[in-house]
């Protein structure tokens, strides 16, 4: 009897003060952490002291750029037209590409894994490659134009729209989708009448938001000579005119705040 | 026969409906008017096989030069930019995120004008922000270190502001009871419940940055982007093939080890 006591008695203690979990892991991530980032540093050659010494640059920059030359406007309404042209195009043509590739993506449409892993795995490799490295490889294929952005924010474009696409898809509710075999649809019919209507608000607004990804895009694509905006960028820094780089910096940032606003009011009516 | 009384139609707004479609096409026909059809290159063609024999016969040599500039190198000065510029941007985007959080800030202007800000750094495109940075710096990783930090904050500092939004005032209130001190209700009330989501969008973050620092060395900002695009202008077509497969290799080792951290995290 009295031994048992002496044994409870002995857990008790033993229970009193629970271990604190150890923090060996948290301590290793964090010098894993610090270690990258000490790495990247010394791997860009980052100094804080170069930084403090181009700081007052940035400063001369500042004041250079300050009366931004509104009459330079004039000049550069085309090429903004020309890029919002480039969005438009470059989506419609991603988002017309990207209803095939979103229902072979899609399990529960395209039945056999044999066809979708295959599509998933080229949309992954589609989608890793940059918007603006689409666009030199386009320059270099089609020469310098609007032409090449416009096929470069169009593959862009596919890959997210399709991806987003089929993952809506995916979760669709299934009642129409069975209904549909059950009265002997076939494959199209059952697209069109069951997949169709549950999907297409979902699919306008990611064609909306991509747009709006595009805009930023296309105003970039001419620094590697895809036409738009982004040509002028190379024009006027090439000859120190920073009253004009403000001008156009202006006036993308007003143009994209815009679409912004426009495609997300329409975005939250949609869904 | 009785007749059965069909389901009338919902009536909708057919006006509204039928200006959007004429407003659509108004678009379309504007957009496609404007674009120059001049024809293809003549060597358009020729230009295409040259690149996808060049894909699918990348030069190997190049991914090991000893003597350095060589694939490797530029993936790994690409993965350092990328790492440098999340970690600057995570860092810089904290205060942000609590000035433009609705519920840290006192009154509805002082969130917005941080909400604002942050979507102003967001619209700033980051090659812009690189071009000037290569001003002030100078050319190299260094400027695109700069640039990815800054421009981030935009996104990083939106999602930040809106996890804040989101935390449980349970427990700031029970640290207030006990008496505990303004720094010490951050630290043991809101840290705690902000850590993995400022852990996930960071690593999000990070491998959107993977991508744009590939990127950033065609206007000379450092990383696998100058041989890239000095490949391209000499038309060595094996050296852009090996290029591209080595940034899609990366591209997708490090989206999948990031995937897996974040699932881990959340």
């Amino acid at each position: 009897m009295k031994r048992i006591e002496s044994l409870n008695m002995n857990r008790l203690t033993k229970q009193e003060i629970p271990k604190a979990p150890t923090k060996i892991k948290h301590y290793l991530t964090a010098a894993l952490i610090v270690l990258l980032i000490g790495w990247s540093a010394y791997q860009t050659e980052s100094s804080f002291i170069d930084f403090v010494e181009g700081f007052p640059n940035m400063f001369d920059l500042l004041v250079q750029m300050y009366p931004p030359s509104w009459s330079y406007f004039d000049d550069i309404v085309p090429a903004m037209l020309d890029t919002f042209r480039m969005a438009v195009i470059g989506t419609t043509m991603g988002a017309l590409l990207a209803v095939p590739f979103a229902l072979l993506c899609a399990s529960n449409i395209a039945a056999s894994n044999w066809i979708y892993y295959p599509f998933r795995f080229i949309l992954n490799l589609i989608r890793t490659i940059p918007e603006l490295l689409l666009a030199a490889i386009f320059v270099a294929i089609f020469g310098l134009g609007p032409l090449p952005g416009i096929f470069a924010l169009a593959v862009f474009s596919m890959g997210i729209i399709a991806k987003l696409t089929y993952e809506a898809m995916e979760s669709i509710d299934k009642g129409p989708l069975e209904a549909m075999t059950a009265v002997g649809a076939n494959k199209i019919q059952w697209i069109v009448y069951s997949v169709v209507p549950q999907v297409s608000p979902y699919f306008v607004s990611f064609v909306l938001y991509t747009f709006e990804i595009n805009i930023r895009a296309a105003a970039i694509l001419g620094l590697v000579g895809a036409g738009g905006i982004g040509e002028y960028y190379d024009k006027t820094l090439g000859f120190l005119e920073y009253d004009k780089v403000s001008t156009i910096i202006i006036f993308t940032l007003m143009v994209v705040l815009l679409i912004d606003y426009i495609s997300t009011k329409l975005r939250e009516k949609l869904l | 026969m009785k007749s059965v009384a069909r389901p009338v139609k919902p009536k909708k707004n057919r006006f509204m409906l039928w200006s959007i479609y004429v407003l659509l096409a108004v678009i379309y026909i504007w957009a496609l008017s404007g674009i120059p059809i001049e024809g293809f290159k003549e060597t358009a063609g020729q230009i295409t096989k040259a690149i996808l024999s060049g894909i699918l016969s990348p030069d190997w040599g190049y991914v090991y030069l000893p003597e350095g500039e060589d694939l490797l190198r530029g993936l790994l000065d690409t993965l350092a930019i990328a790492i440098l510029g999340t970690f600057i941007s995570a860092f810089l985007c904290i205060p942000f995120a609590f000035w433009a959080a609705n519920n840290m800030t006192k009154g509805k202007i002082a969130a917005g004008t941080g909400k604002f800000i942050l979507s102003f750094i967001r619209t700033f495109p980051e090659l812009v922000m690189a071009l000037l940075f290569i001003k002030v710096v100078g050319p190299g990783s260094f400027a695109g270190v700069l640039a990815l930090g800054l421009h981030s904050i935009g996104m990083l500092g939106k999602l930040f502001s809106e996890e804040v939004e989101n935390i449980d005032f349970g427990p700031i209130e029970a640290l207030k009871a006990t008496g505990a001190s303004g720094l010490q209700t951050l630290w043991f009330a809101v840290v705690p419940q902000i850590i993995p989501g400022f852990i996930s969008y960071t690593l999000y973050r990070f491998e959107i940055n993977l991508r744009s620092a590939s990127i950033l060395g065609i206007i000379g900002a450092g990383g696998i982007g100058t041989p890239l695009i000095f490949a391209m202008q000499s038309r060595d077509w094996s050296r852009v093939g090996i290029i591209l497969l080595g940034i899609i290799a990366m591209v997708t080792i490090v989206d999948i080890i990031s995937g897996y951290l974040r699932k881990k995290v959340v």
